[in-house]
């Protein structure tokens, strides 16, 4: 796949604090990349140098080919963590205000805006100030605003806070049809759950330092522990519970079941096949139920931070 | 349209449309005409008050030299006693009583006399009566020594040396004074425009902070351009407010003078002095100083006037930027503001005391290159005769130092948005700088 953008071993440091050590990602053209990692970790100070708000120190950023020039940024679009609109000024005139800085003429900014108005159903706050609107509202307004240029790579530091579920939906959709349009999509979030839902790849930065970088399948893939989880009934569950547990490592499980069955996750050792294991479960029992467990972005994060 | 244009028109716009903006635009020569009314109306019923004194008058030399004036009225006593004086003065209307006794000689004459009134009497009334009384006991003395009054007056001869520059130009005193009145009108002028918009732009400078505006603004233009456009934008607001404020101020004030009857200058001191002086020349001064006037070199000091001006104004707005840029809100401005305004104040008071005691001494000729204090110390000197070339040096460097302030600004200000909620001490912005 073409890469959008390449982030060349950039380290940033403020005085005697080191904001990032040497850290290199690649987005591919119409993916969707998590920039994953805890609370000043770095991943602001990144997306700040690839917005070109501060230069790095050392390394380079490749968009689309080209070295980072200033003339670049008409192609990012950027929604910010710390965002806000200008308190007393009207919602249009804020939108053209920001689509003419982004090099959009007037003409196709009012064209573009009634569009995103129209589809956002949100043509009549036209005139309204900004101070009149709720945080959601305005926030959707900032949504239009980063997106309205067309932008080849868009930027969102956590694009769902201050949403109810209904517009964070409605904005997840907007997110998906942008990146179905063409285009690339940086995202930075806490919430684990979108990452899941939408992420192709993510790179996790912790410390100043990435720590994790890969295709979501990928790292998943790299994660799991041959850990199943299994419903059997038995004529005796204690004495089954008993005799798995001598020969497998077994945790708790609960899932939701009709049946009265035991359940259990039980870690099965690499010299085992998942034939095998099947086959010696049936054995003991009636298998009801046998899922692989695949560890969740959010577990992910958590056991690499930890590790780290 | 262009970045800079952008930015200049949105923030001229949302300047304009300011509410507290149009109301202090519409408000201020409201209540600056109002004062004045005020003042002219009061000053102009303590005119009208008439002030009754009683002169008793023992020993004879006086009688005569009480002339009443519109506002002083005098009434001379004849045949009564201090004590019934005194008492005929506290039960009438009367301001005061003045009292000289009967003396044998005018040496011990100026010991005895008094004046009585119910409260302490205005300066300038006892003033009037001590000339009064001092030049005529002065008359009596030389009288006494036997010169005539009439020949000392004869023997009075007014010197006022002429000036002449090497060149052969002309030069007066009331050339120079017209020279200072010009220097220090338009060093004032600066002053009145920093302090009333330089606060302006520094809380523009910051809004974009409050409003956590800034990142959008900042990945989408340059801070320098946001800086600049900022300055000019606001700078254009204050020139459209500053000149309504004329406009309104002129056509308010033609209409409370021939509504209320006032005359402008009316209760001045320098009515007065005009006033005592219209036999001899009202006309002899106005053609004296419309000369002077044509002697100033105008063009050159309408020019530089509007490039120090605009470029004075400009580096102290960039200054007022760079403090904007430092901080997140306008109660942390306070520590930085002193240093702005002391190198205003001390141009001020060179350009009043220095260039006036000396226009091209060294200190004069110093402060007029230091950018901080050239747009009034040179303006100061520019009616004096300065050559060309170092007004135009001076002006080079003041707009060289404003583009560096611009610059210097935009650094902070690009810094300054990675440090959110943080004071930040000089120190810091030092450190800044090296970012």
């Amino acid at each position: 796949m073409e890469k959008l953008l390449v982030v060349n071993n950039v380290s940033k440091t403020y005085g005697d604090y080191k904001a990032l050590n040497n850290v290199s990602i690649e987005v591919e053209k119409g993916s969707i990349f998590g920039l994953l990692g805890p609370n000043g970790a770095g991943k602001t100070t990144l997306i700040r140098i690839i917005n070109q708000i501060t230069m790095p120190d050392t390394g380079s950023v490749i968009l689309d080919g080209e070295p980072l020039q200033p003339h670049h940024i008409q192609y990012i679009g950027y929604l910010p963590e710390e965002r806000g609109l200008y308190k007393t000024m009207k919602v249009g005139e804020q939108a053209l205000y920001f689509a003419q800085l982004k090099g959009l003429s007037k003409q196709e900014a009012k064209e573009r805006l009634k569009y995103w108005f129209d589809r956002l159903e949100i043509g009549d706050w036209w005139d309204k100030k900004i101070q009149e609107l709720s945080k959601g509202m305005a926030q959707k307004i900032q949504f239009v605003v980063t997106v309205l240029h067309n932008p080849k790579l868009l930027i969102f530091d956590e694009p769902f806070s201050g949403f109810d579920p209904i517009n964070a939906n409605l904005i997840k959709d907007e997110i998906l049809k942008l990146r179905e349009d063409g285009a690339t999509i940086i995202f930075s979030t806490h919430r684990m759950e979108s990452v899941e839902e939408m992420c192709d790849h993510i790179a996790l930065i912790h410390k100043s330092n990435k720590i994790l970088d890969g295709k979501l399948v990928d790292i998943k893939r790299q994660y799991r522990s041959n850990m199943f989880e299994i419903g059997l009934i038995t004529p005796n569950h204690a004495v089954t519970a008993a005799i798995l547990k001598d020969k497998f490592e077994i945790f708790p499980a609960a899932f939701k079941s009709i049946n009265d069955e035991l359940q259990y996750k039980v870690k099965v050792p690499d010299s085992v096949s998942k034939n095998e294991f099947v086959s010696y479960l049936m054995t003991q029992g009636q298998l009801t139920h046998f899922v692989e467990v695949i560890p969740s972005a959010s577990d992910i994060f958590i056991e690499t931070i930890q590790k780290n | 349209m262009n970045h800079l244009s952008l930015i200049i028109k949105r923030e001229y716009l949302t300047k304009v449309r300011n509410k507290s903006f149009i109301v202090m635009t519409f408000l201020s020569p409201i209540i600056f005409v109002g004062i004045f009314a005020l003042v002219a109306y009061l000053s102009s019923l303590n005119n009208d008050t008439v002030r009754n004194i009683s002169v008793l008058d023992e020993s004879g030399f006086f009688t005569e030299e009480f002339n009443s004036t519109p506002h002083t009225r005098y009434q001379i006593l004849t045949n009564v006693s201090l004590e019934e004086a005194k008492k005929q003065a506290e039960t009438k209307e009367v301001y005061g009583l003045l009292y000289i006794p009967k003396t044998e000689n005018l040496e011990s004459l100026s010991k005895g006399i008094t004046f009585y009134s119910e409260d302490s009497p205005s300066l300038s009334l006892m003033g009037d009566i001590n000339d009064l009384l001092e030049n005529k006991v002065n008359t009596l003395k030389l009288r006494e020594a036997g010169i005539d009054s009439e020949t000392i007056k004869s023997l009075h001869i007014n010197i006022n040396a002429n000036q002449e520059t090497f060149k052969g130009m002309e030069t007066s005193k009331l050339g120079s004074g017209l020279k200072l009145i010009f220097g220090g009108a338009a060093g004032y002028l600066l002053f009145m425009f920093i302090i009333i918009y330089g606060n302006m732009i520094m809380r523009s400078v910051i809004e974009e902070k409050t409003s956590r505006v800034i990142e959008v603004i900042i990945s989408s233009v340059k801070p320098r351009l946001l800086l600049l456009g900022k300055i000019f934008g606001t700078t254009l607001a204050g020139i459209t407010q500053f000149l309504v404020w004329v406009v309104l101020i002129l056509v308010l004030m033609t209409v409370v003078t021939s509504v209320f009857g006032i005359d402008p200058a009316a209760g001045s001191p320098s009515q007065q002095v005009l006033e005592n002086s219209v036999d001899g020349g009202t006309q002899q001064i106005i053609h004296d100083v419309m000369l002077e006037i044509n002697n100033l070199p105008i063009a050159n000091l309408i020019v530089m006037f509007v490039l120090f001006f605009v470029g004075g104004y400009l580096l102290y707005a960039s200054l007022y930027a760079s403090v904007g840029a430092a901080v997140d809100s306008e109660t942390d401005t306070q520590q930085f503001m002193m240093p702005i305004l002391m190198p205003l104040i001390l141009a001020v008071y060179v350009g009043f005391f220095t260039v006036i005691d000396n226009p091209h001494g060294t200190v004069s000729q110093v402060f007029s290159y230091i950018p901080f204090t050239s747009p009034v110390v040179m303006l100061m000197r520019i009616p004096f005769g300065v050559p060309l070339w170092q007004q135009i040096l001076s002006v080079v460097i003041l707009f060289a130092t404003f583009g560096g302030m611009v610059w210097f600004a935009a650094k902070i200000y690009r810094v300054g948005i990675l440090m959110y909620g943080k004071k930040p001490t000089y120190k810091e912005i030092y450190k800044w700088l090296k970012y």
